[in-house]
């Protein structure tokens, strides 16, 4: 019990003193974990509407494939990536290897899946009436896309949720692309195995704690904007 | 718009002096190195120093020696500090690396609970070994071709026995050192460890009870670590010359001293080691 009170308060004092280590993992979490979910959004919300909105042939296997890969574990995930980002590899000759561009590359195709599978379950879930008014009104492709899109949004932040903290969280990819290279490279994820290794368990619980604090910052506005909507 | 123009310059501008001081205008030298550098705190210490001697940029990825050796292997990194002479020796020969000199030295120690149930205390490293597998009494092992996991496997190879060994008290957990001291707290188990690490994990008291150090010295336990530089004939983009003038500071004197007085909890784990034969 100690344990964790020592925990508690090593985290206020890491917050309050401005620890530049923590505030650098700090910055670069929030850092890889915006730029991966805003890119997985603007690919993965077309995509997932696509998938629960046309039918087309091999929808099915396809939606199938969508919710296979939600089970991607981010240390394959940071495996292949890996292999692309290489200086012997495929994407070597850009250097991005052991750099933040790597982890937001990991990231977004982790929370690419999450984002198109609940966009198109959300799709789905829309009362069918809502399309054959659409038509009848006469409303063109891009009309209905936004409208149907809009009265799925709550799906549609709901994907956004699950896939930010997806992404806050892992560790797989940004330790294996990233380098958790201090300064530079070191999430709070990183830095809490860092610490772990280091036998520090107390500096991991508490980097553990600053990580739910962002979260539940991340979550509240997102709450601001749904009641909004 | 001429409005919105100045304030994207203006940001922009920001943004580019922000990120060049975060930067500095110190050359980047990457490092893939082995856990017991980066979990003692050695690097940390190291860092600074190297900024404001040599203004490079130090950075480094820690892993075991044997993925840090693949690193090398595939040019993502520039130098390497790594700990199993065997290994580094046909790195070298297979032509992936160049310049590698002698740094430091620890050593390796067995490490057990203090009720000893194999009675390895004070034996020589070959009978400790025979001793731990013959009892069947718990042993934990890396398992993740790091320079501690390639000394271990050699010190089974010196007791007696096969490449492949294992018995049912053997246990592999694929992590850093520290985690798996851990475990052999919690199994009361063996394990070979690097004294440094040790010395580290001794210095929370409720861990430093759970287990000893039984076998120690001798010539075959001596933990050395080297520096290599990627070889930029077969990686370009290496920094080399960087690398040239970290390898030399960190041999000569300053550097030497440098390890010298480096400590944890008051103890020296790192000795001096470039001047003996290379």
């Amino acid at each position: 019990m100690g344990f964790l009170v020592d925990a508690f308060l090593k985290a206020i004092h890491l917050i309050l003193r401005g620890d530049p280590a923590t505030y650098s993992a700090l910055a670069t979490t929030v850092y890889v974990s915006t730029v991966s979910l805003a890119a997985s959004l603007l690919m993965g919300i077309p995509a997932g509407f696509l998938l629960g909105y046309v039918s087309f042939p091999g929808r099915r296997m396809l939606r199938t494939l969508v919710d296979t890969l939600l089970s991607l574990p981010t240390v394959l995930i940071g495996l292949l990536v890996y292999g692309l980002l290489t200086r012997r590899g495929p994407l070597g000759r850009f250097e991005l290897l052991f750099t933040v561009h790597a982890i937001v590359i990991g990231q977004a195709l982790l929370a690419l899946p999450i984002v198109t599978a609940l966009t198109a379950s959300a799709v789905e879930a829309l009362d069918g009436r809502l399309r054959v008014t659409l038509l009848s009104l006469g409303a063109g492709p891009v009309r209905r896309f936004a409208t149907s899109l809009r009265e799925a949004r709550y799906g549609v932040l709901a994907a956004a949720v699950t896939a930010y903290g997806r992404v806050l969280t892992e560790v797989g990819i940004a330790i294996m692309v990233g380098g958790n290279i201090k300064w530079h490279t070191r999430t709070l994820t990183t830095a809490i195995a860092l610490e772990t290794n280091k036998g520090d368990f107390a500096a991991g619980i508490a980097l553990g704690a600053i990580l739910l604090l962002l979260a539940s910052g991340v979550n509240a506005i997102l709450y601001g904007l749904r009641k909004r909507a | 718009m001429k409005k919105m123009g100045r304030l994207v310059l203006g940001v922009s501008g920001v943004l580019t002096l922000w990120g060049s001081a975060w930067a500095g205008d110190a050359e980047r030298l990457l490092m893939a190195t082995t856990t017991s550098t980066e979990a003692t705190g050695f690097l940390d210490a190291l860092a600074p120093k190297v900024k404001e001697v040599l203004n490079i940029d130090l950075q480094w990825v820690a892993t075991g020696t044997g993925k840090a050796l693949e690193l090398g292997k595939r040019c993502d990194a520039d130098l390497l500090l790594v700990h199993a002479p065997d290994v580094e020796e046909a790195y070298v020969q297979q032509g992936y690396g160049i310049n590698r000199r002698r740094l430091m030295f620890n050593d390796f120690v067995v490490v057990g609970p203090s009720e000893d149930p194999a009675r390895v205390k004070n034996c020589s490293i070959e009978e400790a070994m025979r001793r731990i597998a013959g009892s069947g009494a718990p042993f934990v092992s890396r398992g993740d071709a790091s320079g501690t996991h390639v000394k271990e496997k050699e010190l089974w190879r010196a007791a007696g026995f096969g490449n492949e060994f294992a018995y049912p008290g053997y246990i592999e957990t694929g992590q850093g050192q520290m985690a798996t001291l851990d475990i052999a707290a919690q199994r009361r188990a063996y394990a070979l460890t690097d004294r440094a690490t040790f010395i580290k994990f001794g210095q929370d008291p409720s861990r430093a009870a759970s287990l000893r150090v039984l076998v120690e010295g001798g010539e075959v336990l001596i933990n050395r670590y080297s520096l290599i530089t990627v070889r930029p004939e077969k990686c370009p983009k290496v920094r080399a010359a960087a690398a040239e003038k970290f390898t030399d500071w960190m041999v000569g004197p300053q550097g030497q001293a440098f390890i010298e007085a480096f400590r944890v909890g008051g103890k020296a784990v790192f000795f001096p080691d470039a001047q003996g034969p290379q």
